[in-house]
């Protein structure tokens, strides 16, 4: 590889990508590096760590992570690698546990990665300190619930890169109807695709009427009306900064808080009267409201999104590999007929058996199939373009259709792919 | 062997068998409006996530379709309109292992192991997957009441499937 590579004027345009940027393993490690070892990264929320002792299994771009919660209450996320000879020191999903111990030579680790244990002492030389050989530890801050890690520990603040996202990560957590948000289970799969291809995703409503018909075709006329975003024009995408964006499809639920007294829609009926046995309708009308999911799909640089009702999650694996992780939402403490129903619109759109993933893999993989031929031709992300105007932000808002979220997102990888290596 | 009850409307492990065996040739087939008619109104289609557990309504799933989804869930994949079913993987399946769990006058809980291969896109992917199948038999011959699908990865990474099991 030479010094100068990668040539990002040549792979990201205002307009456009290059086809390498789908296909070349060299830049896919270069990305695991500059910004899947540099960015916050999504690895989980609070609400799977949710006492004392509890852990569970993340990833930093390909590297196998820890996060877990010690005795003082802490979050940490580290390396789930022992300092010793490599083994992964946890293989269980989640659980709780007092500690990590290394199933190979024994070495056993803290909940804050400290190495406390460490079999036969007596055959390492006195200057042999446990200090020196704890878990690697990323930096850790939470948002909203949203645990984020860095393994860059001069990484600005969260919140400084959330930025204009907090905001619409505000609004998309009153989806707790006045409850605290949690995790209700996941599905997860994988589809032989960059990863790129599922960030682009998050924020394509052009792609909805055409891939989703089959999921349009099963629901009732008004959420049908709801979907139809792309025919209406109060919809909009917009540039965050910092690589973030959202589309805006239903903007009457972007704050679920508001617009309390519009009738509850037919296919809520049966879960309100459930609900009149125990709240009162003021109750009611919020849980309902927030069951239904928010109206737009928010994009976080480089791999989460809180897309209407849960979190989808992109790790990836290799250059042409991802993962994906949809993990769905409901409300602690909440009506059960509320969670229930939460699942049940979850499994009718996503996972591997929903009515809308499989369509979402099967286009995504397409795109990796196509992109083996003509690696001269671009991929065109210019939808949009010309036709946008300022936000409040200042930033380019396009209408519901515009690629302004891949702009967003690939000029923000043009930027953590040229910034030059800190002096170390 | 268990005893089975001698009525008029017990299903024998034969006849149970024999049941399945021509479920799994319509499924392998695509037949999926003569596999909508040998369900009943009620019970539920379900593939869980979880290895454990069967408070599937409480839990969230890979599919737990009541007869209104799996209405729904037939039409999407024979509709033409869904890029991931049309067309969709190519399957063969083999059920085998059969096990009657319980069994009363009319209703016998079989389970099975069940083994699919798909092929699409040049590219073969396998699934092995344990079958629990609740059959009632009532005047008008023998019905599926509930099925449940355990992938043997549920809670794994899969991968987008444009079939049932």
């Amino acid at each position: 590889m030479s010094l100068d590579y990668p040539k990002t004027d040549e792979l990201v345009a205002p307009d456009r990508v290059a086809t390498p940027m789908y296909e070349d393993p060299a830049l896919f490690d270069l990305e695991m590096d500059k910004i899947f070892g540099k960015a916050w990264v999504w690895v989980g929320h609070v609400s799977e760590v949710p006492d004392k002792g509890s852990f569970k299994l993340s990833h930093v771009g390909t590297q196998p992570v820890i996060i877990s919660r010690d005795r003082k209450n802490e979050l940490h996320v580290l390396v789930n690698r022992c300092r010793h000879r490599a083994a992964s020191v946890c293989e269980i999903q989640k659980g709780k546990t007092s500690s990590f111990q290394c199933p190979y030579h024994g070495w056993g680790y803290a909940l804050n990665g400290e190495l406390r244990g460490v079999p036969y002492t007596e055959g390492y030389n006195t200057d042999f300190d446990k200090k020196d050989y704890g878990l690697k530890k990323l930096k850790v801050e939470t948002f909203e619930g949203m645990i984020f890690a860095s393994f860059n520990m001069d990484v600005e603040p969260l919140e400084d890169f959330l930025g204009n996202a907090k905001p619409w990560i505000r609004l998309f957590m009153k989806q707790g109807g006045g409850f605290p948000i949690k995790t209700l289970g996941e599905h997860q799969f994988k589809v032989p695709m960059n990863w790129k291809i599922q960030l682009e995703n998050t924020t394509d409503a052009y792609h909805f009427p055409v891939v989703h018909k089959s999921f349009m075709q099963s629901l009732d006329g008004e959420a049908t009306e709801q979907f139809s975003f792309l025919d209406d024009d109060d919809g909009w995408v917009e540039d965050l900064g910092n690589g973030h964006s959202v589309m805006v499809m239903m903007p009457e639920l972007n704050d679920l808080d508001e617009n309390l007294d519009a009738p509850i829609p037919e296919r809520f009926q049966d879960l309100a009267a459930t609900l009149r046995k125990d709240y009162d309708e003021d109750q009611v009308k919020r849980i309902v409201r927030a069951v239904g999911g928010c109206g737009f799909n928010l994009n976080l640089f480089p791999n989460a999104g809180c897309s209407l009702s849960f979190f989808r999650i992109l790790r990836p694996v290799a250059v042409n590999e991802t993962e994906i992780r949809h993990i769905a939402l409901g409300m602690e403490g909440g009506p059960q007929a509320a969670n229930q129903m939460r699942m049940r619109l979850h499994e009718h759109f996503q996972g591997p058996m929903g009515f809308g993933s499989p369509d979402d893999a099967e286009v995504w993989e397409r795109v990796q199939r196509g992109s083996a031929g003509g690696p001269d031709l671009p991929v065109m992300v210019n939808r949009g373009l010309g036709l946008e105007t300022p936000s409040e932000n200042g930033l380019p808002k396009g209408d519901v259709s515009a690629e302004t979220g891949m702009r967003a997102a690939y000029a923000q990888w043009k930027k953590m792919m040229d910034a030059p290596e800190a002096v170390q | 062997m268990k005893d089975f009850p001698v009525t008029d409307l017990a299903i024998s492990l034969q006849e149970a068998v024999e049941f399945v065996w021509a479920e799994a040739d319509m499924l392998d087939a695509c037949d999926y409006d003569a596999w909508l008619a040998l369900w009943g109104d009620g019970g539920h289609y379900v593939i869980p996530i979880e290895k454990t557990g069967d408070d599937f309504a409480n839990m969230l799933n890979i599919a737990y379709d009541d007869a209104a989804m799996r209405k729904m869930r037939v039409e999407r994949l024979q509709g033409g309109f869904s890029i991931s079913a049309a067309p969709p993987a190519q399957t063969v399946r083999t059920l085998s292992r059969f096990v009657a769990e319980a069994v009363d006058d009319t209703t016998i809980t079989l389970r099975c192991a069940e083994h699919v291969v798909e092929d699409k896109f040049g590219r073969q992917r396998i699934f092995a997957v344990n079958l629990t199948y609740t059959l009632v038999r009532s005047e008008t011959g023998i019905a599926i009441r509930d099925k449940v699908a355990r992938l043997l990865n549920s809670n794994g990474v899969l991968t987008s499937i444009s079939y049932l099991f």
